[in-house]
């Protein structure tokens, strides 16, 4: 199975950038970075690959070579990216994992007990009906802008199309005869559900997933560009674009390297998603 | 397979002849604000959301005062105040009672005159809400209409401060119609008729997009010539219109493409690249702006004095202003709570001398037995004059001992919070900052973070009685070297218990194309006088 | 038919009623004052205790939510806190630059979007197919804001093409109108087109693999006849369905790409309001957002009895 998923150009290709990302992030002290949040306003706006003394401001004095040069409060941008990354990351994972967990169980309990399906789906429409930046610019800022609340804000709209997913998928299921056939004998809940409708349902969740990171990396970016992201101290890709876009025309790169880096991850992940997709999801493949 | 690559071609390049059209065909659009010598585009400093002056103190909303209404007095550019819509005025031996005549020829926008009846309703609106009007009016018995052109105010106490409060550009008092300035101080005027040299044009008002002026035909400027809010107000221009552009680069794109003529106040980070371009002029129109820092004396740690004083000697004003403004021409150290260049500007500052004394800072921290507890720094994200000190003070502040939690907000949010008495734990604070023009820094009585009413008074709530007392006997006071001494007392009182911290002093430079001319040196922002070729 | 679509119209109601329920919880639960903002920098407490009064935020929650839905029925969304303009007319006032936009990235959407995603069908597996769609999948992952300021970079600022920013009305200029808005609509059609394109792709890649494909081939018609007429028109119905989807898409480019361009529409208005903790002004422009997306998505649906002569309800 992952042999066959591996020939898969895209997914290799992908999967090997992601490899390579996280190892970077989660790394980043052993990449000659220097701590995220260490300043020097001497040396602000340093251009690239200059070597240079740095006053940090809490004493210490060292001289440093700054791969990507500095932003305007004279950090180093290359630390600040490979650190910025694990919020990135993290949010793209947490934000993930968490809307297929609570996408699925309300998708499987709507599915599964008709009673409640109509409550249920009503307020999932509502919840759609908000769009999604709208939903977490309000709810940002209205608790103020900490991880956790920026996981909040990010997976709640999420949750209805997981739902969506789910709920379709069990309601398919239930037609087959076989299911039909489980229920009639009164086979218990969980095990019909560990059966046969999560066999069914996780590669589209998968693939759902992959889609929801990307768009969660998207999304905590633009939050930060409105002046709504985490705290000033945490550098995400975002908050160091939404910092670095005052001087966009000056100093492109404190704007542009990391958006690079934001688009190539959110890329591979959508390849990743689209590989996915081709590989597992029966019905695409019999439709090529 | 050839009519398909036939048809997409032609697809192809229908597409493109639209676009095509859209580009060549009309690239003087861009261009067509800059093209129009009577209409003067400019980007404020903030949205205009609120039109009275009385019910909000915010700055684009006295600015948008100084437009449309007309003071009684003004202040030149070295400070001094000068008759504005006053003819005459004289005072009693005793300095109690006070007798004011109007100039003749002033009319209000809707073309009735100005009468000395008009000017009594906006004083007591004035009085009831601006902290400077209350003091006024608290020390006053009456103030009466002699007839449609002279008023008289007949004090209870001496009051030295008079033609300060009448004049002061912080927080003026602006002109009104009696049946506008009839409306109580806590509720929002809805017309704005002054009878200032420009007009609002009401229709064209979008809040968060567009302000549109009009000259006003009947101002009768006086005949001095134009220097702060006092002097002649001429305008040169058929239509001001100010734009909202919130965002720093989008402002600095619009001035350079010609979009805009002006910008009020510029970003700091554009100051290297409009200093370069040699289409625009950078220009000082205002004093100074000061940076101070708040600490909130309710709640620990900051109840405690000494750990105030220890948060305050570790402050490094070069570093903070370096990170904030980049471009050295931009900034200035001031250990003084006065704005440097005023007349109460001293250096006697108990002290504190705007560098680090962190051996200093760790020696009170310990006598004072601090804790550990958790600094609460609040840091405005979307402030881009004060999104960068609370990072550059929390680095101070651990390297002077202290625990820092940086929380950040949006300003407003901030501006909510720090309203906020209660401890950290309940949604409390302990440090932020803010800043303030020089005009808000000039002497005692307009500053307003220097208080010492406790809870009662401006946002950190310090304590001392020395600070209300001394303050008391600034306003009584005639005599200007007198004057001097107290507010060097109050300086002293002021740093030795850190009951707040001057950062650092800005330049607000304003932007203009290079066809702009005749920005007036004023205390706050003006606009008339201006010329566009 | 008339019946599903009143039971279709009458399906809305619940949802904007949910809708409307969460956003009023939501503000409500803020830490934000209103009044602390509105009384300023130099403002006392009492002040503030004054303004709240007179805003009838001292009321209970139920009480403010009852009063602010009787009002909602009148179709009066209430007043600003800041702007002494109703919430309606704020929003009458930022309509047009917000739908001008949104509609010109749709024309452009279709325009670029459909001919791509039906080429790269057409294609399938080719390096064309792969170029595009990996062009598509860029779109997608690049964020509106670096995209915008790339572009007034380029556009704007290098070659003078464009305007770098504003809106200017139809009314007072209509080429200038569209001039205006050229940059910020290619900006916000980039994820746009990623999108379409790529559903467009699946769908016309579907229905080329099918009999009555295999059939009008064999009869001799010409190829483009065969992909417009007969793949493009039985992929219509899944490209309305993301159309329709991608209006939540497009209203999350429309905050950033108007602040990014300095256009006076409801995305900033939505941003300056969220910022400065306008309950009235928030709740009344996510409604109204809300509004439009079902509305848009209940055309959608209606629209598949024109599109599909299969469908019949």
């Amino acid at each position: 199975m992952l042999r066959r998923l591996w020939a898969h150009g895209p997914i290799r290709w992908s999967s090997l950038l992601l490899l390579l990302l996280l190892v970077l992030v989660v790394g980043a002290p052993w990449f000659g970075t220097l701590l995220p949040d260490a300043m020097d306003p001497a040396n602000a706006n340093l251009p690239m690959f200059t070597r240079a003394l740095f006053n940090d401001l809490s004493g210490d004095s060292y001289e440093h070579l700054f791969l990507l040069g500095t932003d305007a409060m004279g950090r180093d941008l290359w630390s600040r990216m490979l650190y910025g990354g694990r919020i990135s990351l993290t949010v793209g994972a947490v934000v993930a994992l968490f809307s297929l967990l609570l996408g699925s169980l309300v998708g499987l309990v709507s599915g599964y007990f008709r009673r409640v399906d109509m409550l249920l789906m009503r307020c999932m429409d509502g919840l759609m009906a908000i769009p999604a930046m709208i939903f977490a610019i309000s709810l940002v800022a209205i608790f103020g802008a900490r991880l956790s609340t920026l996981l909040v804000a990010i997976t709640i709209p999420e949750i209805p199309r997981v739902a969506r997913l789910v709920r379709s998928v069990v309601l398919g299921v239930r037609e087959e005869a076989y299911v039909e056939a489980a229920v009639a004998l009164a086979t218990p809940t969980l095990k019909i559900l560990r059966r046969h409708i999560l066999p069914n349902a996780i590669a589209p969740l998968i693939i759902q997933g992959t889609y929801i990171c990307a768009a969660a990396i998207l999304i905590e970016s633009s939050l930060s560009f409105l002046g709504l992201g985490l705290s000033a101290e945490e550098a995400t890709w975002g908050s160091i674009m939404a910092e670095g876009r005052s001087q966009f025309n000056q100093h492109p790169n404190v704007v542009l390297l990391p958006g690079v880096l934001l688009a190539l991850t959110v890329l591979a992940v959508n390849m990743l998603g689209d590989g996915l997709r081709d590989r597992l999801d029966p019905k695409f493949n019999k439709r090529t | 397979m050839s009519v398909l690559a036939l048809s997409r071609r032609s697809a192809l390049g229908w597409m493109l002849t639209t676009l095509a059209a859209a580009v060549i065909g009309m690239p003087g659009i861009a261009l067509a604000a800059g093209e129009d010598s009577s209409v003067l585009r400019m980007v404020p400093q903030a949205d205009l959301k609120i039109l009275d002056p009385v019910w909000t103190t915010a700055t684009v909303t006295r600015d948008h005062g100084f437009m449309v209404y007309d003071t009684l007095f003004g202040m030149t550019d070295k400070g001094e105040i000068k008759p504005q819509m006053i003819d005459t005025y004289s005072h009693s031996a005793d300095g109690k009672e006070w007798t004011f005549t109007l100039r003749s020829g002033l009319s209000f926008h809707d073309g009735a005159p100005v009468t000395s009846a008009d000017v009594v309703a906006s004083l007591k609106r004035w009085g009831s809400r601006a902290s400077v009007g209350q003091l006024l009016l608290s020390a006053t018995k009456s103030i009466d209409a002699v007839n449609d052109k002279t008023f008289k105010i007949e004090l209870a106490k001496p009051f030295g401060f008079m033609l300060d409060a009448l004049g002061n550009p912080n927080n003026p008092l602006f002109i009104m119609p009696k049946r506008i300035a009839e409306t109580p101080g806590t509720t929002q005027i809805t017309e704005v008729i002054g009878s200032g040299p420009y007009m609002f044009k009401k229709d064209e008002y979008s809040p968060g997009s567009k302000v549109v002026y009009l000259r006003n035909p009947k101002y009768q400027p006086r005949k001095e010539p134009a220097s702060g809010t006092a002097g002649g107000k001429k305008v040169y221009l058929e239509r001001v219109e100010w734009v909202m552009l919130p965002d720093a680069q989008t402002q600095a794109n619009a001035l350079v493409s010609n979009a805009v003529d002006l910008i009020e106040r510029i970003p700091p980070e554009q100051y290297p690249a409009f200093k370069k371009d040699p289409n625009l002029v950078l220009d000082k129109q205002v004093g100074q702006g000061s940076i101070v820092m708040a600490f909130n004396h309710l709640t620990a740690p900051f109840n405690n004095p000494k750990i105030a004083r220890a948060a305050m000697l570790a402050v490094n004003q070069q570093a903070l202003m370096r990170a904030q403004f980049i471009a050295p021409e931009m900034y200035s150290v001031n250990p003084s709570i006065y704005a440097n260049g005023t007349a109460y500007w001293s250096d006697r500052s108990a002290g504190f001398t705007g560098k680090p004394q962190f051996a200093e800072a760790k020696k009170l921290l310990k006598e004072a037995g601090y804790d550990g507890k958790p600094v609460v720094l609040m840091a405005p994200t979307d402030h881009s004059t004060h999104n960068k000190y609370p990072l550059v003070m929390a680095a101070l502040l651990r390297q002077a001992g202290f625990n820092v939690d940086v929380q950040t907000m949006d300003w407003q949010t901030e501006i909510a919070r720090r309203a906020k008495k209660d401890p950290v734990e309940q949604g409390g604070w302990n440090i932020f900052t803010t800043g303030f023009f020089a005009v808000d820094m000039m002497n005692p009585i307009v500053m307003a973070p220097l208080t010492g009413t406790g809870d009662k008074g401006w946002f950190g709530w310090p304590s001392s009685d020395k600070v209300e007392a001394l303050k008391m006997s600034f306003i009584e006071e005639m005599d200007p070297a007198k004057k001097k001494q107290i507010a060097t007392a109050l300086q002293e009182e002021a740093l030795s218990k850190a009951l707040f911290v001057p950062l650092g002093e800005y330049v607000p430079y304003t932007a203009m194309r290079k066809n702009i001319s005749g920005l007036i040196k004023a205390p706050v922002n003006v606009f008339w006088g201006l010329r566009k070729n | 038919m008339y019946i599903f679509v009143l039971r279709r119209i009458l399906s809305t109601i619940p949802v904007l009623g949910i809708v409307a329920l969460i956003v009023f919880m939501m503000l409500h639960l803020a830490p934000g004052d209103p009044a602390a903002i509105i009384v300023g920098d130099n403002g006392s407490l009492a002040d503030i205790q004054r303004v709240r009064d007179q805003l009838g935020l001292n009321e209970s929650l139920p009480m403010q939510f009852w009063h602010w839905l009787l009002r909602l029925l009148q179709g009066d969304l209430g007043r600003s806190i800041f702007i002494p303009q109703s919430v309606v007319s704020l929003i009458g006032q930022r309509i047009g630059p917000t739908f001008s936009l949104a509609g010109l990235t749709l024309v452009f959407t279709l325009l670029l979007a459909i001919p791509l995603g039906t080429i790269a069908a057409w294609k399938r597996n080719s390096w064309l197919d792969r170029g595009l769609m990996a062009a598509s999948a860029a779109g997608f992952s690049v964020p509106a804001f670096v995209v915008g300021y790339l572009f007034i970079w380029l556009f704007g600022l290098r070659l003078q093409w464009f305007p770098v920013q504003g809106y200017i009305p139809p009314a007072q200029s209509l080429s200038g109108w569209l001039h205006g808005l050229v940059l910020p609509a290619l900006t916000l059609a980039m994820v746009y087109i990623a999108l379409i394109a790529r559903v467009t792709r699946a769908a016309v890649s579907e229905a080329l693999t099918e009999d009555y494909i295999r059939t009008a081939r064999s009869k001799g018609i010409a190829e483009w006849r065969v992909l417009l007429r007969h793949a493009l028109a039985n992929a219509a119905v899944p490209i309305v369905t993301v159309v329709g989807i991608g209006v939540a898409l497009l209203i999350t480019g429309v905050v950033v790409t108007e602040t990014v361009f300095a256009i006076p529409g409801l995305g900033r208005l939505t941003v300056d309001a969220v910022l400065s903790r306008d309950f009235p002004m928030i709740q009344g422009v996510t409604l109204f957002f809300s509004f439009v997306y079902v509305v848009v998505n209940l055309l959608v649906d209606l629209s598949y009895l024109l599109l599909d002569p299969r469908i019949r309800y």
